[in-house]
């Protein structure tokens, strides 16, 4: 059992306020990944959790127990750095048992303990080897294993990915979620990158300069966004957002007039807002569809060809937006295209960026990791 | 380095120049094609020269009989030199006085240069100022701090220190002839103490401060990361401060010629000191080149030894 739960956590520098009141609860065995833009505040999150930064105020609770006041190496918790920080004069084998050469265990089980982990993470025939000798994934494992050998109650994982090359963070990212299942722990994780975020976390908690912008499933922060940061944040590539006016509102949903003066209607909950109102409607550029009799157009800047898809970039009006095509499109650079997008799919801000309630929930949003697997592989705990 | 450090004639750059040629023989003979000995052959020649001259003057002095008091006296002497040297009981107490010297000057240095890194390395205010300030003796020459210890810090009369003694009740010490030895080691450490906290210190703001952050998390308090996280960081940097103090400390000449001038009796007479009164107070100009190559051949064994070691750190 390991629950974490944060209340009303501050922190500030002189006067700058780096993190401004955040609540957060951890559920056991939960993969929570912190996700923002650099500068967030994500990184002193984590570590305030792991006790190397003190809270200006609020409390930390580690299974309900206040741990403000208590050493970052008596939380239970243990962490892997960005730079792995691995001690580069021992051998793997002293790197990993390292803490527990400090607590004052003997070898022997010293020496168990780490080949028990070091089975976990592949890592028996380097043992003996130094950090330098070693490439960046193996480094990476041995950080983890270094943090795996504490047996830590919840693991903090500071942008442990961001210095691997693209094809071994994926492999990465699927030992990391192999681990995940295998240790049955509570992980904490932090990353810039929305991928690494959509595809291991069990709950994705969005930040922007130190305050928490939403909290949810990877599929509820796609499908519904609390506001315009995170539905541009989470996704990728961006979200488009275009400006349109509200035209009418009724129970089917909201009736909005779109640049090119066609209005359509989307199945959202308008009756918050007056008629004429200025709002934002933001679609994916996997939602906008090209269709010749589409409502709207616009002219092609750039065009990517990425081969199974294509990636366009279409200006109208003031906008550039982005619209994900298939890959054999014919479309050449500078071509007027017409367009339009999936009604269901899109989404409404108002003037403070905050979005539209819509009508019916994505039956997906409420999806947990762990119902992606099929029932037959549900190990029994 | 601080003027009027008195180096003998060839007695170390001669490691140096060998190791450095050897260096450019395996691997600067050509970049890109193009033949750089010509280009450093100017440069080159010039140092060897001021080497291998010097050197073999030395080394031909030493095989002569060559006493200014007995200008009568010439000729070839064959190794009576070396013979009259090596049953000379000065020369073995001034080999043990320069050992004494190096050693306890390292450690002095060496260690307390790491526990000053530590210390300054910790956020304080005025710390800038501080690291100045310890920093600064170093930029004082020889003779005069000297000057200053036997003058206004260890006189048994005016000093400093005997003040001390006197405030607390003690007995004032007159340390040039009751600690003669000892009195130089303290000055010359407090001279290169600062050179020993300036590369510590550069060393230590290359650590990790993210290695030091895992370490808290295993559980290190402050002791436990200074044993096995800064000192072993500090490694290197401390090989190369013992390498180029010892070359430096075995020609302490100033310090010791100010104070105590070699005594009392051979009490504070080192191997360079030994050179100086054979040559410029017997005047036995043979003699002193005799000794004078037995200092460069111990210099270059101690240089090859440390040279090696440093280099296998540098490597790895």
């Amino acid at each position: 059992m390991a629950t974490l739960e944060l209340k009303q956590i501050t922190k500030s520098f002189d006067d700058t306020h780096v993190i401004k009141g955040v609540d957060l609860e951890v559920n056991d065995r939960e993969f929570v990944v912190f996700v923002g833009p650099s500068g967030c505040g994500k990184s002193t999150l984590m570590r305030m959790i792991a006790g190397l930064e003190s809270a200006t105020s609020g409390d930390i609770l580690i299974d309900g127990a206040r741990m403000n006041e208590v050493g970052p190496a008596d939380r239970g918790l243990a962490m892997v750095f960005q730079s792995y920080a691995l001690y580069p004069h021992m051998t793997v084998e002293d790197n990993m048992g390292f803490s527990m050469r400090l607590a004052g265990v003997s070898k022997d089980k010293r020496r168990e303990k780490v080949l028990e982990a070091a089975k976990i993470l592949q890592l028996e025939p380097l043992l003996d080897r130094k950090p330098k000798a070693l490439s960046g994934g193996q480094r990476q494992r041995v950080a983890i294993g270094r943090a795996i050998v504490r047996n830590p109650s919840i693991f903090l994982f500071d942008e442990p990915l961001s210095n691997l090359d693209a094809a071994l963070r994926v492999q990465m990212r699927i030992e990391l979620a192999r681990l995940h299942e295998e240790l049955d722990a509570t992980m904490i994780y932090v990353t810039h990158d929305q991928i690494e975020a959509m595809t291991m976390a069990d709950k994705i908690v969005v930040l922007q300069s130190g305050e928490v912008e939403q909290v949810g499933s990877p599929m509820e922060l796609y499908h519904h966004p609390r506001n315009r940061f995170v539905a541009g944040f989470i996704g990728s590539p961006k979200m488009n957002f275009i400006d349109v006016e509200l035209v009418s509102s009724d129970a089917e949903g909201v009736t909005i007039k779109l640049p090119g003066g066609e209005t359509r209607q989307v199945p959202i909950d308008g009756a918050a807002h007056a008629s004429g109102g200025a709002l934002e409607l933001g679609v994916r550029p996997e939602h906008l569809v090209l269709d010749e009799q589409g409502p709207m157009e616009g002219r092609i800047q750039v065009l990517e060809r990425l081969g199974g898809q294509t990636s366009l970039y279409v200006q109208m009006g003031d906008n550039l937006l982005t619209i994900m095509a298939d890959g054999d499109v014919a479309y050449r650079v500078n071509d007027s295209v017409r367009f339009g997008f999936s009604s269901d799919r899109a989404h409404l801000f108002d003037a403070d960026g905050l979005s539209l309630a819509k009508l019916h929930r994505h039956p997906l949003a409420g999806l947990r990791r762990q119902d992606n697997r099929a029932p037959s592989d549900t190990v029994d705990q | 380095m601080s003027a009027g450090r008195v180096i003998p004639a060839g007695f170390f750059p001669a490691t140096f120049m060998v190791t450095d040629m050897n260096k450019t023989r395996t691997s600067g003979r050509t970049i890109g094609g193009l033949r750089t000995l010509s280009l450093q052959a100017p440069a080159v020649s010039l140092l060897f020269l001021w080497m291998i001259v010097p050197l073999a003057m030395t080394v031909w002095f030493s095989l002569q009989r060559y006493n200014l008091l007995m200008p009568g006296m010439t000729g070839f002497a064959g190794l009576e030199n070396y013979e009259y040297l090596f049953t000379d009981p000065a020369l073995w107490s001034a080999m043990g006085t320069t050992l004494l010297m190096v050693g306890w000057v390292l450690v002095i240095t060496v260690v307390g240069g790491t526990l000053l890194a530590v210390l300054f390395q910790q956020d304080f205010m005025g710390r800038g100022i501080a690291r100045v300030l310890a920093i600064s003796p170093f930029f004082v020459m020889p003779t005069v701090s000297a000057l200053v210890w036997k003058n206004m810090m260890m006189h048994p009369a005016n000093g400093v220190l005997s003040w001390v003694a006197e405030s607390l009740g003690l007995p004032a010490v007159d340390w040039f002839s009751s600690l003669p030895l000892t009195s130089v080691i303290i000055i010359v450490a407090w001279q290169w103490l600062p050179f020993a906290l300036l590369i510590l210190l550069t060393a230590m703001q290359s650590l990790d401060e993210d290695q030091v952050e895992a370490a808290r998390m295993d559980g290190a308090g402050p002791i436990a990361i200074f044993f096995f996280i800064t000192l072993p960081h500090l490694k290197r940097a401390i090989s190369v401060v013992i390498m180029i103090e010892m070359i430096f400390l075995l020609t302490i000449f100033a310090e010791i010629f100010v104070t105590t001038s070699g005594g009392p009796g051979l009490a504070t007479t080192n191997l360079a000191y030994l050179i100086y009164i054979r040559a410029l107070l017997d005047f036995d100009v043979g003699m002193a080149s005799a000794g004078g190559v037995v200092a460069i051949i111990l210099a270059n064994i101690v240089a090859i030894f440390l040279v090696r070691m440093v280099a296998k750190n540098l490597e790895s």
